[in-house]
């Protein structure tokens, strides 16, 4: 048997990088939630959840409990199985995205390095967008299986809205391959610790990035599929107990890790910015214990500034939605990609 | 059997079934959800081929894009059993009879042909890799790939036309 043969301690140390990699991104999903609201109380002058342990710090906990043992509605006119593949599919496409991100620097030991990636595959960030692309599904089929014109309604923007929102992204993402010449995530890493972080080279770039994956995270002012003024709840407004449960924290799951995302290609990813920390003499487990601790501190800004934005601008109309996808985004994204195109050119980086 | 063959099983069946599910199912919409599953099995069989760049774009394009866009024509254009029309059963026939000599065709061109010994190499070869891809693309085939790009962009404009006419 052949199979035997294949290494096993290397599947092992993989399925533990993984199930370290889902863990986490359910705990800061879940402490996200508080951030949340935390931020929302101060944002509007009150305290937010503070009942439930010191500061509130255990309400996160009390939500989950709460959505666990909520009753279990199916709708008898939905479609059984949909109904139940939809929110699945929502949360097995937020957490894959994250096989992709270096969370650290590689961890050397006396047999030989860890990398802490699930897979530095050649295709990183292309394996990044496919992703993205396919995350339609959870919504497309969640909504249409309720048999609710407000979901069907919701499903059917939150679907055109992300597709809109695809194509500028794609756009400011050539600027950055430019730039490293490696679709590697990776090498987009070590290219930013070589020569400064990618944000500095494509500010307009980034912002294009950033206002796309606020689209694509469907988080105000682009929540239009949940928009509860005109469709209710939205697409998930059938779902009820924890399979709403998993909508919703595949909402938190894909924020974490689009600010992943954002900070590897923008933000320079676990580099420490200023210092060449490779010149420290650290022992190189520390290194990547510091180094992991960068890359969260960058996620968790992020995540505040994501926050942040939700509680500060209103949503769009719909109409503004696509001009500003369709009409601004993607001219200004296909301009910021020529001119980058031409100094590189001219530079002969 | 080593894992590579375990693999290329596992897909090929994944992909024949998930394929034959499009063309039996009776509800639409589990017809395009069935062909995404095909597209992903396909790209699994061209990752095995070693062509990467391939596969990520036939998901990226297939299953991301072309097929969301079938299903929002099929959502909203609320088909389900019911509404299905029923063909007659000569045209069943019919279609039957010619789909079967369209295989036999294939069948028979396939089975005296030359490539008959040069089966695809598994994980060898590095032209589908994207530095190789994009090199041959951009020196060799440059010609034909900007047509093909002024093309679709023909396609956008007509589209575009067709769209504002009132």
């Amino acid at each position: 048997m052949y199979l035997l043969a294949t290494d096993l301690w290397f599947i092992l140390e993989k399925a533990i990088l993984i199930a370290c990699i889902i863990g986490l991104s359910f705990f800061i999903a879940m402490y996200t939630t508080y951030a949340e609201r935390k931020v929302a109380g101060w944002l509007q002058d009150r305290h937010g959840p503070n009942r439930a342990g010191p500061f509130g710090i255990f309400q996160p906990l009390a939500d989950g409990g709460k959505l666990f043992f909520k009753e279990e509605i199916i709708p008898l006119a939905s479609n059984k199985i949909l109904f139940l593949v939809g929110p699945g599919l929502a949360m097995v496409t937020s957490l894959v995205t994250s096989t992709v991100i270096p969370w650290g620097a590689p961890v050397v030991t006396g047999n030989g390095t860890i990398p802490l990636q699930v897979a530095d595959v050649d295709m990183g960030i292309l394996i990044v967008f496919s992703v993205v692309s396919v995350g339609v599904y959870g919504i497309m089929i969640g909504g249409w299986a309720s048999n609710n014109k407000f979901s069907l309604i919701a499903a059917i923007r939150g679907a055109s809205q992300m597709v809109s929102y695809e194509l500028p992204m794609g756009l400011a993402l050539i600027a950055v391959i430019f730039m490293t010449g490696s679709l590697k995530m990776s090498e987009i890493v070590a290219s930013q610790a070589a020569h400064g972080w990618h944000v500095v080279y494509q500010p307009l770039g980034f912002i294009i990035f950033f206002v796309c994956a606020l689209a694509e995270c469907n988080r105000t002012p682009f929540d239009l599929p949940e928009a509860e003024n005109e469709l209710n709840f939205g697409y998930h407004q059938e779902y009820s107990s924890m399979k709403l449960g998993f909508y919703l924290f595949a909402e938190y799951i894909n924020m974490f890790v689009s600010s992943a995302v954002i900070t590897t290609l923008y933000f320079g990813g676990y580099d420490i910015p200023f210092v060449n920390e490779a010149a420290w003499g650290l022992e190189p487990w520390l290194l990547s214990l510091v180094s992991f601790g960068v890359l969260m501190a960058k996620i968790a800004f992020f995540l505040f500034v994501f926050i942040w934005i939700r509680w500060t601008i209103p949503r769009f109309r719909y109409d503004q939605l696509m001009n500003l996808g369709w009409k601004k985004l993607i001219p200004l994204a296909l301009a910021n990609m020529i001119i980058s195109a031409a100094v590189m050119l001219w530079l002969r980086r | 059997m080593n894992i590579i063959q375990i693999l290329f099983w596992f897909l090929s069946v994944l992909a024949i079934f998930s394929a034959l599910m499009v063309i039996t199912s009776k509800n639409p919409i589990y017809s395009v959800l069935w062909l995404i599953a095909t597209f992903f099995a396909i790209s699994g069989h061209y990752i095995m081929l070693n062509a990467q760049f391939l596969a990520i774009v036939n998901i990226i394009v297939y299953a991301g894009a072309i097929m969301v866009l079938f299903l929002f024509v099929i959502m909203l254009m609320n088909l389900n059993k019911e509404t299905e029309p029923q063909k007659s059963r000569w045209l069943k026939i019919a279609g039957a009879l010619a789909g079967g000599c369209l295989l036999l065709v294939l069948v028979a061109a396939l089975k005296s042909s030359v490539t008959k010994e040069q089966f695809a190499t598994v994980n060898e070869g590095s032209i589908g890799l994207i530095k190789n891809l994009g090199k041959e693309l951009f020196t060799t085939y440059v010609v034909p790939f900007e047509i093909s790009s002024v093309l679709f962009l023909s396609a956008m404009v007509g589209a575009v036309v067709i769209g504002k006419k009132e």
